[in-house]
């Protein structure tokens, strides 16, 4: 018995840099508007008729703009861990990118624990395994947090 | 010269969870507005549909379907698909057509029959679409919600209990609405004692889905004439405009808003009634009653904001002083709204319509607001779709 890989469970999405992670964008060389998922063929912003983009990392820290949780198991194509445990979901605003980006909260920490404004940061953290390999996705953490 | 067209007639068919063929409940709505305008079948020149998603061809071509299920007898037809404001495109494509001098009077009718359960995406490994990603990382509808609900907590000091009032008057509000599908006058104990889903939010502040159909007659100035109706209730503006990147809050089913660092950042909510109170040439100071889409109860809240009822941040105390209750100044959903209702995607903004058309006429009964002269409809949903439609005596 071999143990499991570690891959992400989407593809592309963010560098698999245990300690330091960030998400990967895109950012258009026309205009600098960012992206996240990547945007690699047509600038959405209307004035701008960029189509040549780079592939960037964005900021791995930002502060919580909302955050709420999910009580119940989602449907699929969520894969849920038996019995289902439920998980905080985190608004994160971006400084530099100007955005909001959603994910989960790192395990152990729920929404007594949070609050608009607080530093936060990106780590990994499994979403689901299966027989092969432990799928990771980004999760956002408290900056302090012990979870 | 005047871009309005004229409500001749309304029906509905009450909301539940029938489990019967959407056309079914589209037929018995498109009879009740015949009758409430006093027009024949054969007198329509334009069926206007809002499209289902959910009931295969016949749904996709909601036009077509009405007009033959209620006897072909020539007219053109036409559908229109746009979310939530699906009901307010067809209203809209029916107001073109009748501006433009190509028909006098036109049915707009939208009907559903939804299945039991959360909606899912396609099944399938699919990264690519936004819809599946953010459900395979755990993002559900009532999530967006609550975050929404959540921020107003953070930043404008609303509380449960804030909430939890919207739900205890739009359940009084719908207690006696016969086309209803929830009538209990339910309290803030009750509220509070419903499962939390996604917190701060309960079962109870979020809507269901429901069956449920409604339809309109509307007609040409001339026509309304013709018929000695100039005095009915009038169409005096619609609203179906995109968003303006860069998106200021994050939509569903996105997992990141636009980046602004190029250009501004806007609310799509907010600047939905704006070119409606532009076309209409009144304000919100002239509004005596709205129809809002509380998809939860929070989200009415925002909704004051975005039809500029009140500054940012003071939608609460509107509901703590019971500005928006029946008996206030500014009734809002007096209907019962989604918390009544449930959501009928192709037949609520319609049904946003056939309320406001009842209390300006002055016939909404116990739900009545007295002297109703103007009222605004507002609706957002997925994919840049949203509207605010004014209705004026």
């Amino acid at each position: 018995m071999t143990s499991k890989t570690i891959v992400p469970a989407l593809e592309g999405w963010f560098t698999m840099d245990a300690e330091k992670p960030h998400l990967i964008g895109t950012q258009c060389k026309s205009c600098s508007t960012y992206y996240f998922p990547k945007q690699t063929l047509f600038c959405k912003n209307p004035a701008c008729n960029g189509d040549v983009f780079d592939e960037v990392q964005l900021s791995r820290t930002g502060k919580i703009w909302s955050f709420t949780n999910a009580c119940y198991q989602p449907p699929e194509p969520y894969i849920a861990a038996d019995p289902y445990v439920p998980y905080a979901i985190i608004a994160v605003e971006l400084e530099k990118e100007k955005m909001i980006v959603l994910g989960q909260a790192v395990e152990g920490v729920d929404v007594s624990q949070l609050k608009a404004g607080i530093d936060v940061e990106l780590v990994l953290e499994k979403l689901f395994e299966d027989k092969q390999s432990v799928k990771m996705t980004w999760k956002w953490k408290p900056v302090g947090a012990s979870a | 010269m005047s871009n309005d067209i004229v409500i001749l007639g309304v029906g509905m068919h009450p909301w539940g969870k029938w489990g019967k063929n959407f056309v079914e409940y589209g037929v018995i709505a498109a009879r009740a507005a015949l009758k409430d305008a006093g027009i024949d079948w054969r007198d329509v020149q334009f069926v206007s549909g809002a499209a289902t998603m959910r009931c295969g061809y016949p749904g996709y071509v909601a036009g077509a379907t009405f007009a033959q299920a209620l006897g072909w007898q020539g007219a053109e037809v036409n559908t229109s698909y746009a979310a939530c404001a699906s009901g307010s495109q067809a209203l809209a494509a029916a107001r073109a057509k009748i501006l433009s001098g190509q028909c006098e009077v036109a049915l707009v009718i939208g009907s559903d029959t939804t299945p039991k359960g959360f909606l899912k995406p396609a099944p399938g490994e699919r990264p690519e679409d936004p819809d599946w990603v953010r459900f395979r990382l755990g993002i559900t509808n009532p999530s967006y919600f609550a975050l929404y609900a959540r921020r107003r907590m953070e930043i404008y000091g609303d509380t449960l209990a804030d909430f939890a009032q919207v739900k205890v008057k739009n359940a009084e509000h719908g207690f006696t609405n016969p086309y209803a599908r929830y009538k209990k006058k339910f309290t803030a104990d009750d509220v509070a004692a419903s499962a939390m889903v996604a917190d701060p939010l309960r079962l109870m502040d979020i809507c269901a889905t429901s069956d449920g159909a409604a339809a309109i007659i509307v007609c040409s100035a001339a026509y309304a004439k013709k018929l000695g109706r100039s005095d009915a209730v009038k169409v005096a503006a619609i609203s179906t405009v995109t968003p303006t990147f860069a998106s200021a809050v994050i939509e569903m089913p996105d997992i990141a808003t636009d980046s602004a660092v190029a250009m501004e950042a806007h609310s799509f909510r907010a600047a939905l009634p704006i070119k409606a109170y532009n076309e209409a040439g009144i304000g919100p100071e002239d509004v005596s009653v709205a129809e809002v889409y509380d998809l939860s109860t929070a989200l009415e809240l925002d909704w004051y904001e975005d039809l500029q009822l009140c500054a940012r941040g003071d939608a609460a105390k509107l509901v703590r002083d019971g500005v928006t209750k029946l008996g206030g100044r500014l009734p809002v959903n007096p209907s019962g709204g989604l918390a009544c209702f449930g959501e009928a995607v192709p037949a609520q903004a319609l049904a946003q319509i056939c309320e406001l058309t009842w209390q300006l006429r002055g016939t909404a009964g116990e739900r009545q607001v007295p002297n109703a002269k103007v009222g605004i409809t507002a609706n957002q949903g997925l994919f840049g779709h949203g509207s605010s439609v004014i209705l004026k005596k």
